[in-house]
């Protein structure tokens, strides 16, 4: 018993490992379950235009804050004889280019790619409001401005439905004569945001300008739109300015946070900041693998993937032995077939892979039969034991080589991955069907094959499925779950299937001498 | 119906494959005592020195060039059975009933040379018919004279006995009678009969052929139900002494009935099969839970077989027509009720 308790210890322990492992990297890196899993990903472009005139330059841009759930493949800072370094404050991120002299139109580029990660929840900003001021009004302003409050301020009540209905009340399509005089209809939009600030400020909630882009696929010369953030008392709620929506929309990358400005250029005039999108489909693998990667997690770093691709090759291959393995011990503990040798179905299902199935099957008993022939004459010559296995050995590279060179006279290209084929255990294959035809007559030949052909095909159809395919190459892991799960197996003492059928007799006729 | 139901295996207490590698060979056989079932030689020495009949050795051959020295060791003997020293299942052995102007006969009558002979032992020596391919050795023992009770019983062949003996308990016995389909062998699954062997009594209970009940031999003909395992305290005996001699919990003893010598051992096997549990009718489980319930060990194979006797020994014996055996499945039903 405490050698079991303790197997199952184990069991768990591998169990958990894996399962963990998988969470892990499933979860926290963002690696997708299934293979078609795809993403977007987001090639932003910003575009500084200004003139120079022959002094010093420094442009000065607001670059998006880094989030958990963004993750930001590529940021480049292309301009040409620009000096460029990345500011870094608490509040917010900065990048900036500089020159000794510039004349005339110049441009620099920023470039982001960006795809967002589902797997992990965006976090509201946490930071602190900073302290309220003021605004500063004249009075036939500050009397609408109150009035307006007043009003909504009754049909509220807290911070959020205020905000909400300060914002519906502002953008009503029929305004009643205080919104139309603080509106200012020909002013922009920084004009309203400011409104919507000072409103609130008036009222007590602090609030502050969010600046960010709506993400399109293929537009070009945008610019960033305007949301206030308010603070409640515990956490930040976005609104659009427009609407008095709340929250923050699908495919809006927030850019910048605050009041600062957006664009500093010194030394230049009429500058200006544009930006197009462009969206790309990723799989999401490739994109997980690549990022990961790059922060050095430490699971990534010593894993597959710091191999060489023609390595990474060979272990897609090897890692799928296990579930092979699962297959033959599955196939004979619990169904209870008989094989002719306990992996060689695996070897066989290898060499299904590279043939494709049909192929495979024919070929697989083209060589045999020929094989078992060929043997069966070979015993007749009284040979030892090695020497004919060896001279087996011969025999099937020669059908392989006929087989090749025949097909390949007639055309038929797929018969050549023969070759696939070990030779070595196609030869002990034989060797042991012709000794078990001797001994065991052709029957038995024809179980114990045709249980070695079943298991191979099962295995095959595992081993090509797709999502087997990459779920063994991107979880390794798994083989933890596998091995758990074959330790388990090794426990199972119950019926086979093919009992059932064995003792069948048994259960019809039960009789009463049972003791 | 071809196929039956979990439960009503378990209801039987039938030990499938899985639970006999588990439960019974890895847990009373230990892997180190393996050689001294598998060789065939091994088992032969440590059964003389404990007094136990076997057949006489004739002579052993080890190496490829010893196959020249056949023709000599042969020259002496008119019959004679050659066996690899690690086979398995009855492979490779080759029996010869009659030497006559350099032909030998086997039991079937067909006639064969000695380069036949001599390919066969050579074939055994480079390993084919042992475990994992290794080489081997062949040994030569004399032939066993068939007891006249099992004369009607045996088709080119000699009747061999399989008793399971589960650490010294003889608990489970079989006779098996080799068949034409069988091609002369007692393999059950080439179509040899299995017939269930009261324990208790040494009466035939059921006979099976491919799993089917059968009530005569179906080349001689002759009904199952007046036979009796002659020697049967003798036997079970020696069966049970097998245990002290080789440690091996779970164990198959093959014996052989001979005319002149009575019961002897021919082999035995570490990792016994279980369709002598089709051929009995019933399931090891129970009578192996008896025996690993008892609380002391008994020395005495003697008294030992006694428990078993009593213990084992099947509540309804002889075998019947079916429509009689179905009349008393349904009294004892009512009793059991």
């Amino acid at each position: 018993m405490q050698a079991k308790s303790r197997l199952y210890t184990v069991v768990l322990l591998i169990l958990f490992t894996g399962i963990g492992l998988i969470l892990y990297k499933h979860l926290m890196l963002g690696f997708p379950l299934m293979p078609d899993d795809k993403k977007f990903v987001w090639t932003i472009e910003a575009k500084i235009d200004f003139q120079a005139h022959g002094d010093p330059v420094i442009v000065s841009l607001a670059l998006p804050p880094k989030e958990p759930h963004l993750t930001f493949m590529e940021e480049d800072f292309a301009s040409s004889d620009y000096g460029f370094s990345e500011l870094v404050s608490n509040s917010e991120r900065r990048g900036q280019w500089s020159k000794r002299t510039a004349q005339g139109t110049q441009t620099a580029y920023y470039r982001l790619s960006v795809y967002e990660n589902d797997k992990i929840i965006e976090i509201p900003p946490s930071d602190a409001p900073e302290q309220l001021k003021k605004p500063e009004l004249d009075e036939v302003f500050l009397t609408a401005s109150l009035t307006l409050l007043k009003k909504v301020r009754a049909r509220s009540a807290n911070p959020e439905i205020f905000t909400r209905e300060l914002v519906q009340t502002l953008n009503s399509t029929s305004p009643g004569q205080n919104q139309r005089l603080l509106r200012n209809d020909k002013a922009g939009e920084d004009y309203k945001t400011q409104l919507i600030l000072d409103l609130l400020a008036l009222e007590g909630i602090s609030a502050r300008v969010v600046r960010g882009l709506f993400l399109e696929d293929g537009r070009r010369r945008q610019s960033l739109t305007n949301f206030v953030e308010i603070h409640d008392g515990n956490q930040w709620i976005l609104f659009n300015q427009d609407t008095g929506k709340s929250g923050k929309p699908k495919n809006f990358l927030i850019w910048q946070r605050g009041g600062q400005s957006l664009l500093d250029v010194v030394g230049g005039k009429n500058s200006q900041v544009s930006f197009s999108i462009i969206k790309n489909t990723h799989s999401t693998r490739n994109l997980v693998v690549s990022s990961s990667l790059n922060k050095q997690a430490t699971v990534i770093d010593f894993s597959i993937y710091s191999l060489p691709i023609e390595q990474q090759n060979a272990f897609k291959m090897i890692l799928l032995l296990p579930i092979g393995a699962l297959v033959v011990v599955i196939m004979r503990i619990l169904v209870g077939i008989r094989t002719s040798g306990t992996f060689m179905p695996i070897l066989i299902a290898l060499a299904l892979i590279q043939t494709t199935l049909i192929t495979g099957i024919v070929i697989f008993l083209l060589v045999v039969s020929t094989g078992l022939l060929i043997r069966s004459y070979l015993s007749r010559l009284n040979l030892l034991l090695v020497a004919r296995i060896s001279a087996v050995i011969i025999v099937v590279i020669t059908i392989i080589a006929s087989i090749s060179i025949i097909s390949h006279k007639l055309g038929l290209s797929q018969a050549l991955t023969v070759t696939f084929f070990p030779m070595i255990i196609l030869a002990w294959t034989i060797e042991r069907m012709s000794v078990l035809w001797e001994e065991d007559g052709p029957r038995e030949v024809m179980i114990q094959g045709g249980g070695s052909l079943l298991t191979a095909v099962i295995a095959y159809i595992f081993m090509t499925n797709r999502t087997v395919e990459y779920l063994t190459f991107n979880f390794p892991e798994l083989m933890l779950v596998n091995l758990a799960l074959i330790l388990i197996l090794g426990q199972y003492t119950g019926y086979r299937l093919t009992e059932l059928y064995r003792f069948h007799s048994m259960g019809k006729q039960h009789v009463s001498d049972k003791l | 119906m071809f196929l039956t139901s979990f439960r009503r295996l378990k209801n039987m207490g039938i030990v499938g494959m899985n639970q006999r590698n588990f439960a019974l060979v890895s847990r009373y056989n230990p892997r180190h005592l393996y050689p001294l079932v598998d060789d065939k030689l091994k088992t032969k020495q440590l059964a003389q020195a404990a007094g136990i009949t076997v057949p006489k050795l004739l002579g052993t051959l080890h190496y490829q060039y010893d196959v020249k020295e056949l023709k000599n060791m042969l020259n002496a003997y008119q019959q004679f059975v050659i066996k690899p020293v690690k086979g398995s299942g009855g492979k490779g052995i080759l029996v010869i009933t009659e030497q006559n102007h350099n032909l030998y006969y086997k039991p079937s009558g067909e006639a064969v040379k000695l380069s036949h002979i001599e390919r066969h032992v050579s074939n055994i020596l480079s390993g084919l018919h042992s475990l994992g391919g290794k080489p081997d050795s062949v040994m030569i023992e004399s032939l066993i004279q068939i007891d006249p009770v099992f004369a009607d019983y045996s088709y080119e062949g000699i009747p061999d006995l399989r008793v399971i003996v589960f650490k010294g308990y003889p608990i489970m016995a079989m006779l098996r009678l080799a068949t034409h389909a069988s091609d002369g062998r007692a393999n059950l699954h080439q179509g040899a009969v299995g017939v269930g062997i009261d324990i208790g009594t040494g009466e035939a209970l059921h006979a099976v052929q491919y799993g089917i009940p059968v009530y005569h031999h179906p080349d001689t003909h002759k009904a199952f139900n007046d036979l009796t395992v002659p020697h049967w305290n003798k036997l079970l005996t020696l069966a049970a002494a097998c245990y002290e001699m080789t440690g091996l919990g779970y164990l198959g003893v093959d014996i052989v009935m001979d005319r002149d010598q009575g019961p002897m051992i021919i082999e035995l096997n570490a990792r016994p099969g279980l369709s002598i549990q089709v051929a009995n009718f019933s399931g090891l489980a129970p009578r192996v839970a008896i025996v690993e319930a008892l609380e002391s060990f008994d020395h005495d194979a003697q008294s030992r077989v006694d428990f078993s006797k009593k213990n084992f020994a099947a509540v309804r014996n002889l075998i019947r027509p079916r429509r009689r055996t179905n009349h008393i499945k349904n009294a004892s039903f009512l009793i059991l009720n």
